[in-house]
């Protein structure tokens, strides 16, 4: 377990419990980790071992029961309400399973909603180039397919040049061929920004392309393995 | 209980907010509707029982005097069954510690017996006794606004003497249910009663002894009133007769006939209006929720539940809103209707008793209207959602598309934001509905300034009767026409600042087929205190040798045109029957009437510079000796009190309108409220997966409630301006409904009424926008990025 350059999160005996009526959910049981600057780590693991759990806490989504996580030197515990929303909105990006596209915003229009209130962002016809849409900047998400969607999610994502890049289950809706498509977007936004990248999936192919593969179960960690020769995205297959 | 009732149980409770804002909107409907049918119910069926009861005369007649063998004629004349004759006299009265003029009105009972006809419902006391010249029977609205009871003493200036007359009696007539002195625009219980007294010493009092003035009478089956009443007519044209009239022209019954017209439009107008509101909420509501259910109606069809499982499913659904709004209406709305009932019977119409009560066919007519309406609004969503196949329906719904909107298209798009794009392309994007939110917003502002409008038309009738009509203080009725040198003697009095003499006289006027019993006005041409106006309220002074006549009388009733020749059949004197030219149209908002000149009308009638009263202005705090100085002349046979008729008018109506008021107003706000809510709680629904999407982005709370609420207020600014559209053509229908012969209200707009519907409006908005507002803070924002819409 060894941070590769400096941390970018640092956590710390990180627990936390669900109360859902009168169970008592213990989805994450004390985790430390690091995080590492350009780094594209792929959390693996089975429903229920607090993938979910772990990056709604590391992207400001979500407070653990115990435990803290720090991002560079802010305190990410006990942070405010308005503090976690400036957060999410200067340093990180999310890609979600279901695209959470803006039906009523074109492509470049959907990243434009998040580069006009962001700090410093790319323009958003740079970031939908990165993921290869220059030619449907002006399309509606309905007018768009499933990968198409994806690719503008991850453009909007990465448009404000954000620290930290989360994708939870991005490929989880796209068949084989799409979803390697997204990856190469999420591999070069890797490769060319530097953004730390954490993918959530359960798909045991995917962990190839990444520099460390973290597999929780039962909400600790049960392995973390280091990928010195990792593969590209495009020679993947699932 | 089966799982779908359970779920259906749920779905209720988790609606609940949005449950209880479209109940209040059906709530409002019915309450409305209960109010004014069981008012108008009960009205109608204590008026039938009292009217038979006490044996409500089907034809009457005034006279100057006949003697009673004339009786045997009428009473043998065919189609009569039974008839009684009176004595009935215009009469001053004193009471004690109150110095107004109070005029009266004396009629005669029978020494022994009841009435045979028009029977008094006794209060408290007795009738008169045989042989007891000075014993009365009070009409309780006098007897009550003065506080007198059996007992006390009030005098009575009769031929120019002064009698001490007892109480014996308070009472209740079906002849004077409605009181309002002659010549008097209001009933004003203090300066106008009516009295009865034995019929000899009433006859004596009056030189009426064996003889009469005044004839009621029954039909026989099948008899044919026109008919009657010309038989009547033909035998006392010889006695000073006026002219028989019928039920529908008798003053009391048409007041209470005309009153329960309005109360009727009322009872159809306003829950028409409420409850087509309540429809468009259900409807929108409904289609959103079974949108939401999609794939829980897809699962259920997998399981092999039928189509028309699935939809009576959702009709129930929507049903348990219909029951639990309507049973709240026929609650509150019997409540209303009591209290509006009793309002009634405290004000306008004195009934002896009230026969209130709620049918149970007005409940069952509130339920199956509300249900129609409801069941209607969403049989069509809910059909849409069931012909889904359930393999579609447990598919997530394709995106809607969306496009750049007009404003954006014609290169505006700069100015604007992403977030505003939202708004305007959502808003686009369902024009329809959209235009309905729009719509039922601006239907609530409307109902808001109908509920507040009757105030202010009245206010504004008053002030064109009062202020710019009738000016004058106090109009003074002589016992018989008289030498206008009778006026040199009213403006010698001291206090009196100016005198205005007028001749009336009883007409029936008649063009073509239409006729119409009223009274021709002789005015002066250049009067200062007595005028006619011009459609823009401007006086105008009438033409020589012809009629003006008020515009509602010419148009609607008459059906006749300036240039016409209208026949005048005078019922007083020579009963003449002549052509009179119809010269111009006056603007009059509180009866109608027909003005001539009075050289032109004394011309007319073949006498010479005569008056029958008088127009009086009066210094300020001269009124009280002026009223006793003309109260003690013989030749003074009334007088009516401009201030004090306006004033009693307010306490009255007052108290009535205050109520009316506010009824509608709550109601209209409960809707108000309503629609705004739910247009705003469903936008939440639609729209919370975005918002929340936003915030996981980064976007604060402010930033997202601008794009929800922003959207919310847009409509609602846009409403605003639909609405006083909307509240301009209801109160056009409701002075088009309104409109009758007593009075007409003008379409008034006030500043105050046009605020109070937007207030109410942006208020609701608010208010939703706070709810709102507390909502988007409790937004899940995990949940949002693992379910797929």
């Amino acid at each position: 377990m060894t941070a590769r350059t400096e941390a970018v999160f640092r956590a710390k005996g990180l627990t936390k419990t669900y109360r859902m009526g009168e169970v008592e959910v213990r989805a994450l049981r004390g985790i430390d980790l690091d995080l590492g600057r350009g780094e594209l780590v792929v959390l693996l693991g089975p429903s229920g071992s607090g993938k979910s759990t772990l990056l709604n806490i590391l992207g400001g989504l979500d407070t653990p029961t115990s435990g803290e996580v720090r991002y560079l030197d802010h305190q990410l515990t006990g942070a405010t309400e308005s503090a976690l929303t400036r957060f999410r909105r200067e340093h990180v990006g999310f890609v979600f399973q279901f695209y959470n596209l803006i039906p009523s915003l074109t492509a470049r229009e959907n990243v434009a909603a998040v580069t006009e209130i962001a700090p410093s962002p790319m323009r958003p016809e740079e970031a939908l180039g990165l993921v290869g849409l220059e030619a449907r900047l002006d399309h509606f998400p309905a007018q768009l397919s499933g990968g198409e969607q994806q690719r503008v999610a991850i453009a909007r994502a990465i448009a404000k040049n954000p620290a930290v890049l989360l994708c939870d289950e991005p490929t989880g809706a796209l068949d084989s061929a799409t979803g390697v498509v997204v990856l190469e977007a999420l591999e070069k936004v890797n490769r060319e920004l530097g953004t730390l990248t954490v993918l959530i999936t359960h798909n045991v192919g995917i962990a190839d392309m990444a520099d460390r593969v973290i597999r929780l179960s039962d909400g600790q960690i049960a392995e973390i393995r280091s990928n010195p020769a990792k593969k590209p995205a495009r020679s993947l297959a699932w | 209980m089966r799982a779908l009732d359970r779920k259906l149980l749920r779905d209720l409770w988790h609606l609940r907010g949005q449950v209880l804002a479209i109940a209040a909107v059906i709530m409002g409907g019915v309450a409305t509707l209960v109010m004014s049918l069981s008012t108008y119910d009960s009205l109608v069926t204590t008026r039938d029982r009292f009217y038979a009861e006490r044996r409500l005369a089907d034809v009457f007649a005034n006279l100057k005097r006949a003697p009673e063998p004339v009786a045997e004629r009428l009473r043998e004349l065919p189609g009569v069954e039974r008839l009684e004759t009176r004595v009935v006299a215009g009469v001053k009265l004193e009471v004690r510690d109150f110095s107004d003029p109070i005029t009266g009105l004396m009629v005669s009972v029978p020494e022994r017996g009841e009435p045979l006809l028009n029977a008094l419902h006794l209060k408290r006391g007795r009738m008169v006794q045989p042989d007891s010249a000075d014993e009365v029977v009070l009409a309780d609205s006098f007897a009550d606004a003065h506080g007198l009871e059996p007992g006390d003493t009030l005098a009575a200036i009769v031929k120019g003497k002064r009698r001490q007359l007892t109480v014996v009696g308070v009472a209740v007539s079906p002849e004077y249910i409605y009181q309002i002195a002659p010549g008097a625009m209001f009933p004003d219980f203090k300066r106008y009663g009516v009295l009865w007294a034995g019929r000899d010493a009433l006859a004596a009092a009056y030189d009426m002894e064996g003889a009469f003035n005044d004839v009621a009478l029954t039909l026989a089956r099948d008899a044919n009133v026109r008919e009657v009443i010309d038989r009547v007519d033909a035998v006392l044209a010889g006695y000073g007769g006026t002219g028989a009239y019928a039920r529908p022209d008798q003053l009391s019954n048409r007041f209470l006939a005309e009153e329960l017209k309005q109360l009727q439009t009322t009872a159809t107008l306003f829950p028409a209006i409420f409850l087509g509101i309540a429809a468009f909420l259900l409807d929108v509501v409904v289609s959103r929720l079974v949108a939401l259910q999609r794939e829980q109606v897809a699962i259920l069809k997998a399981f092999g539940y039928s189509n028309l499982a699935v939809l009576a499913h959702y009709v129930k659904l929507v049903m348990g809103v219909v029951v639990i709004g309507v049973a709240a209406g026929v609650a509150l709305g019997a409540w209303f209707g009591q209290g509006l009932s009793n309002v009634y019977t405290e004000t306008t119409f004195r009934f002896p008793y009230l026969d209130f009560g709620v049918r149970p066919g007005v409940v069952l007519a509130a339920l199956a209207i509300s249900a129609a309406a409801a069941v209607s609004g969403t049989l069509y969503s809910v059909y849409r959602a069931a012909r889904l196949a359930p393999a579609e329906g447990m598919r997530p719904e394709t995106p809607t598309v969306y496009r750049a909107t007009f404003i954006e298209r014609i290169g505006l798009q700069r100015w604007f934001a992403a977030p505003t794009r939202m708004i305007l392309r959502h808003i686009e994007r369902r024009p329809v509905k959209s235009l309905l939110t729009v719509l039922g917003i601006a239907c609530a502002c409307g109902l808001m300034m109908v509920g507040n409008y009757q105030k202010g038309a009245i206010d504004f009738m008053v002030d064109v009767q009062f202020r710019q009509a009738a000016r004058e203080d106090l109009s003074v009725s002589f016992i018989e026409p008289t030498s206008s040198k009778a006026l040199h003697e009213l403006a010698a009095l001291p206090g009196v600042r100016a005198v205005e003499g007028f001749r009336d006289v009883p007409a029936v006027l008649r063009f073509e087929n239409y006729r119409y019993r009223s009274a021709v006005y002789g005015i002066q041409p250049e009067g200062r205190l007595h005028r006619s106006l011009d459609r823009s309220l401007q006086p105008v002074s009438v033409p020589p040798g012809g009629v003006v006549l008020t515009d509602h009388l010419a148009n609607e009733i008459l059906h006749v045109r300036p240039g016409d020749v209208l026949t005048v059949e005078v019922l007083e004197g020579e009963r003449r029957t002549v052509q009179v030219p119809v010269l111009g149209i006056t603007q009059q908002y509180l009866g109608v009437s027909a003005y001539m000149r009075q050289e032109s009308l004394n011309a007319l009638l073949r006498e010479g510079d005569v008056v029958s009263g008088a127009y009086l202005a009066i210094e300020p705090g001269a009124e009280e000796s002026v009223y006793a100085k003309l109260h003690a002349r013989p030749r003074v046979l009334g007088m009516v009190a401009n201030a004090s008729a306006v004033r009693s008018f307010y306490a009255t109506i007052g108290e009535f309108v205050l109520f009316y008021n506010l009824v509608a107003t709550l109601l209209a706000a409960s809707i108000g409220f309503g629609v705004v809510y739910n247009s705003a709680r469903i936008a939440l629904s639609e729209r919370g997966r975005e918002l929340a999407s936003l915030r996981v982005l980064g976007f604060t709370r402010g930033e997202i409630a601008y794009i929800l609420l922003g959207e919310l207020a847009l409509l609602t600014l846009a409403a605003i301006p639909v609405g006083i559209l909307v509240g301009v053509g209801l109160i056009g229908v409701l002075v088009l409904a309104f409109s009758s012969d007593l009075y007409r209200l003008p379409v008034v707009l006030a500043p105050d009424n046009i605020a109070l519907g937007a207030t109410v409006v942006v208020a609701s908005a608010l208010v939703s926008g706070l709810i709102l507002w507390r909502r988007l803070g409790r937004l899940d924002l995990v949940a949002v990025l693992k379910t797929r819409e």
